[in-house]
């Protein structure tokens, strides 16, 4: 049965090979042990396909058991086909003579026009031809011409006009902040933040009472630090009261939310106090104001100046600069 | 047996005209050598990644409406949560074999990527790339572009903390991009960031629809487009620009080829259960205002963290305008310099050697010095930042200052490229002339030993038949 397919074969090899003579060599192969093996391998696979049956049937099912089973159940499967390829059919290896659509792969390095036989140059001409012949007494071509280009300009603008409706218009959105004088700071759980809760050396996530959480502007940084360590600039010197400094929680680089604070422990050894993001390791001082001391980050990190009203946090007015990455009208601030 | 196969053939025949094809499918002739794996194994992993992520797509659910998650995993329960993250979470913990099945997607994603950038590799260092297949160069490298933020977009859709890190990242740097950032970003997101709720199901449907049916279509392009002017092949005996010989088809190529099928899923349905990827219940659910520190994302998407990572900090500012926000560079110009140049590249070394003929004999890396050492010294490059994204993860493991490891790295972005360049054209050079291996031989033998002997014997074994009498 086997000879038969391979005459067949052998047949169309012949037969495509009238122009150009196809080498080849076929080595039979007879080996009743590798296809023995190849049998085992088989139904191997299939014992372990079962096992993965089995194992999923259990209630909660292992995942490690699960993924070992159907493994194993590959991989037999991938052995018996390596197996089989290599010593169970025939070994052949052929020459067939490859399609040269360029005809220069012989021809001079630099030769632009390309080596076309005869078929192939008859092959352009025709394809050409028949592409000016479709224009035959056509008169205002180039009108067409302009016209068909003004259609597809306007179809295009309206097939892509739709896209904007994904999102809205940039306008001041990405401005927007709930901070203002007077806004509330409160914890996680809505509770509102007691200056006196906060330790020297706390970091503290709060937001805006009342807004929406998940707003970038909404969240903020809260530290507290020993007044005495403050280095604030003039204008932002009543920012902190009782050393306790907010900053807004997103970072000025990349959008990724602040999550570190270094707090010195080793003065001799630790730089200051410090905000840092954990995406791109920018590093804003907190004693300044949030100046940038290292990482990608270019802008400091905006300061809420704090008021503290029958000992809860209060802002005392808005953030010192725009929250969250930079883009054009953001403006680079010192 | 015959018989029911000459009757399939007929009945296929009469209504289709399909037997010839097929015997000439049968017959096409793929040549030997290890290193044409590659690009299988990338056809077949993206098999795989349709087949798992069908499964999961059944019960994942892209939704930003909040849940409180009462799960089987303890510690998340009475956590407020997006629907997509406690889908992800419960599709892992409660859907028999559906950990497995996310694990093998994820690690799917993985090879597929790898071995698409081996591949790459390959078709750049033989000089694959040429005429006639700089066309499908193109198609494959747009697979890859397509891949890189497939995969980005498939970690991004869980909702869990690593992901909702990742798109605030991506937001920055849509953000970044001069004069039209901001309305892009917007745009995308459908707002500010975190973005508009109709976000994440538009993420999803992209996912598992758009990016899948580009890159399938763009894989039928690309297996065309190899079959038209047949595979390359390595210089050989028997062996010319005008032929093709090697393994035909059937049958034992197509066994081979379907055993790599086998052993591809073998190892990523044993990497799925038994090596955990992306555990996202241990990550929590995302906010804006929650993040974590030693997060990293997937390897191919390491060598842009790193660029970000390393990139000095200064943005490009008119006036009052910020023209180029600081993401930029490492978000956009550097990938975008890095496929620039692999897309340019044909063209570049065209015009440079003057060579525009066709090829369908490889280059042995050696046999073209400065195209390798080209092509090294990009890697190297790459390979330099995606290490610089890893410096966080080696100072927690070894101590080394994290400030002190970014400016070795800057240096070495700059100087590594140029070393490699020229150690790299030597090697390729002495490699041509000599025939040995600069590193097993000493020099003496590589100047005596003649050009063809060592390279013959590593050559597949011709049959008799193909000698050329006239060579070796």
């Amino acid at each position: 049965m086997r000879n038969l397919w391979r005459w067949l074969l052998a047949a169309i090899v012949l037969r495509k090979s009238k122009k150009t003579t196809v080498r080849r060599e076929v080595e039979l192969p007879a080996s009743p042990r590798a296809e023995t093996l190849t049998a085992l391998l088989l139904f191997g696979a299939g014992l372990a396909g079962l096992a993965f049956v089995a194992i999923y049937a259990f209630d909660d099912a292992n995942t490690q058991l699960l993924g070992a089973s159907i493994a194993v159940a590959l991989a037999f499967v991938a052995a018996a086909l390596i197996l089989a390829a290599a010593q169970v059919v025939p070994q052949e290896t052929l020459e067939e003579p490859r399609p040269d659509f360029a005809g220069d792969v012989d021809g001079p390095k630099t030769g632009l026009s390309d080596g076309f036989s005869a078929r192939q140059q008859r092959g352009v001409e025709e394809a050409a031809l028949t592409l000016r012949e479709g224009t035959d007494g056509v008169t205002r071509r180039r009108l067409l011409g302009a016209a068909g280009a003004a259609a597809g300009a306007g179809i295009g603008a309206a097939a892509l006009a739709p896209l904007a409706s994904l999102g809205p218009a940039v306008g001041d959105r990405l401005g927007a902040s709930p901070w203002k004088a007077g806004v509330k700071l409160v914890e996680e759980n809505g509770m509102p933040v007691k200056a006196d809760d906060l330790a020297v050396g706390t970091f503290l996530t709060a937001f805006a009472q009342g807004a929406d959480k998940e707003a970038l502007a909404t969240s903020l940084a809260v530290v507290r630090v020993r007044p005495e360590e403050l280095e604030l600039p003039a204008d932002r010197a009543d920012w902190a009261p009782e050393g306790i400094l907010a900053f807004s929680k997103i970072c000025t680089h990349a959008q990724c939310a602040i999550s570190l604070f270094r707090y010195p422990l080793f003065q001799e050894r630790s730089p200051g106090p410090a905000l840092v993001c954990p995406c791109h390791y920018s590093t804003f001082n907190v004693l300044d104001g949030g100046k940038r001391i290292f990482g990608p980050a270019v802008r400091p990190l905006p300061q809420l100046p704090l008021r503290v009203e029958d000992g809860y946090l209060v802002a005392a007015g808005p953030l010192s600069g725009a929250v969250g990455a930079s883009w054009g009208r953001v403006r680079e601030e010192d | 047996m015959p018989l029911t196969t000459r009757r399939v053939l007929r009945t296929v025949e009469s209504r289709t005209g399909g037997a010839s094809p097929l015997a000439r499918a049968l017959r096409y002739v793929f040549p030997d050598h290890w290193t044409f794996l590659f690009g299988e194994i990338a056809m077949y992993t993206f098999l795989i990644l349709v087949a798992t992520g069908t499964y999961l797509a059944l019960f994942f659910e892209p939704s930003t409406a909040h849940v409180v998650y009462h799960g089987a995993y303890a510690p998340l329960r009475g956590t407020e949560m997006t629907k997509a993250y406690a889908s992800a979470v419960n599709l892992s913990f409660e859907v028999q074999a559906g950990l497995l099945i996310r694990q093998v997607h994820h690690w799917a994603a993985d090879v597929f990527l790898a071995a698409i950038t081996v591949h790459l590799m390959r078709i750049f260092f033989t000089g694959a790339f040429r005429k006639p297949r700089d066309i499908n160069y193109y198609v494959g490298l747009t697979m890859l572009v397509l891949a890189v933020i497939e995969g980005y977009v498939g970690y991004s859709l869980l909702d869990d903390l690593l992901s909702g890190m990742g798109l605030a990242i991506g937001n920055a740097v849509a953000l970044s991009i001069p004069v039209v950032g901001g309305q892009l970003g917007t745009l995308l997101w459908g707002g500010r960031f975190p973005g508009a709720p109709d976000f994440f199901s538009r993420l999803f449907f992209v996912h598992v629809f758009v990016f899948p049916i580009l890159i399938g279509t763009l894989m039928a392009v690309h297996l065309a487009l190899i079959a038209t002017p047949h595979h390359t092949q390595f210089r050989g005996r028997g062996r010319t620009e005008r032929n093709v010989v090697g393994t035909p088809m059937w049958p034992a190529y197509a066994l081979r080829s379907l055993g790599l099928f086998f052993a591809t899923a073998a190892v990523l349905f044993a990497l799925g259960g038994l090596v955990q990827i992306n555990p996202i219940w241990q990550w929590g659910p995302y906010e804006p205002y929650l993040g974590t520190n030693g997060a990293q994302p997937d390897w191919h998407l390491g060598w842009l963290i790193g660029a970000l990572r390393l990139m000095p900090h200064f943005d490009l500012v008119i006036g009052n305008y910020t023209l180029i926000p600081n993401p930029f560079w490492g978000g956009v110009l550097f990938p975008g310099a890095v496929f620039g140049f692999l897309y340019l590249w044909p063209t570049i070394e065209r015009r440079w050697t003057g060579d525009r003929r066709a090829h369908n004999l490889l280059d042995r890396p050696r046999d073209n010095p400065t195209r390798t050492a080209i092509g090294a010294a990009v890697f190297t490059l790459v390979a330099t930042v995606f290490f610089a994204g890893a410096a966080d993860r080696a100072f927690v493991q070894f101590g080394v200052p994290y400030e002190a490891q970014l400016w070795g790295y800057r240096a070495l972005t700059v100087l590594a490229p140029i070393v490699v360049f020229f150690v790299t054209r030597w090697a390729c050079r002495r490699l041509r002339d000599g025939g040995g291996h600069p590193a097993r031989d000493s020099g003496a033998a590589l100047v005596e030993r003649p050009r063809e002997s060592s390279g013959a014997a590593r050559e597949p074994t011709v049959p008799a038949a193909f000698q050329d009498p006239g060579r070796g």
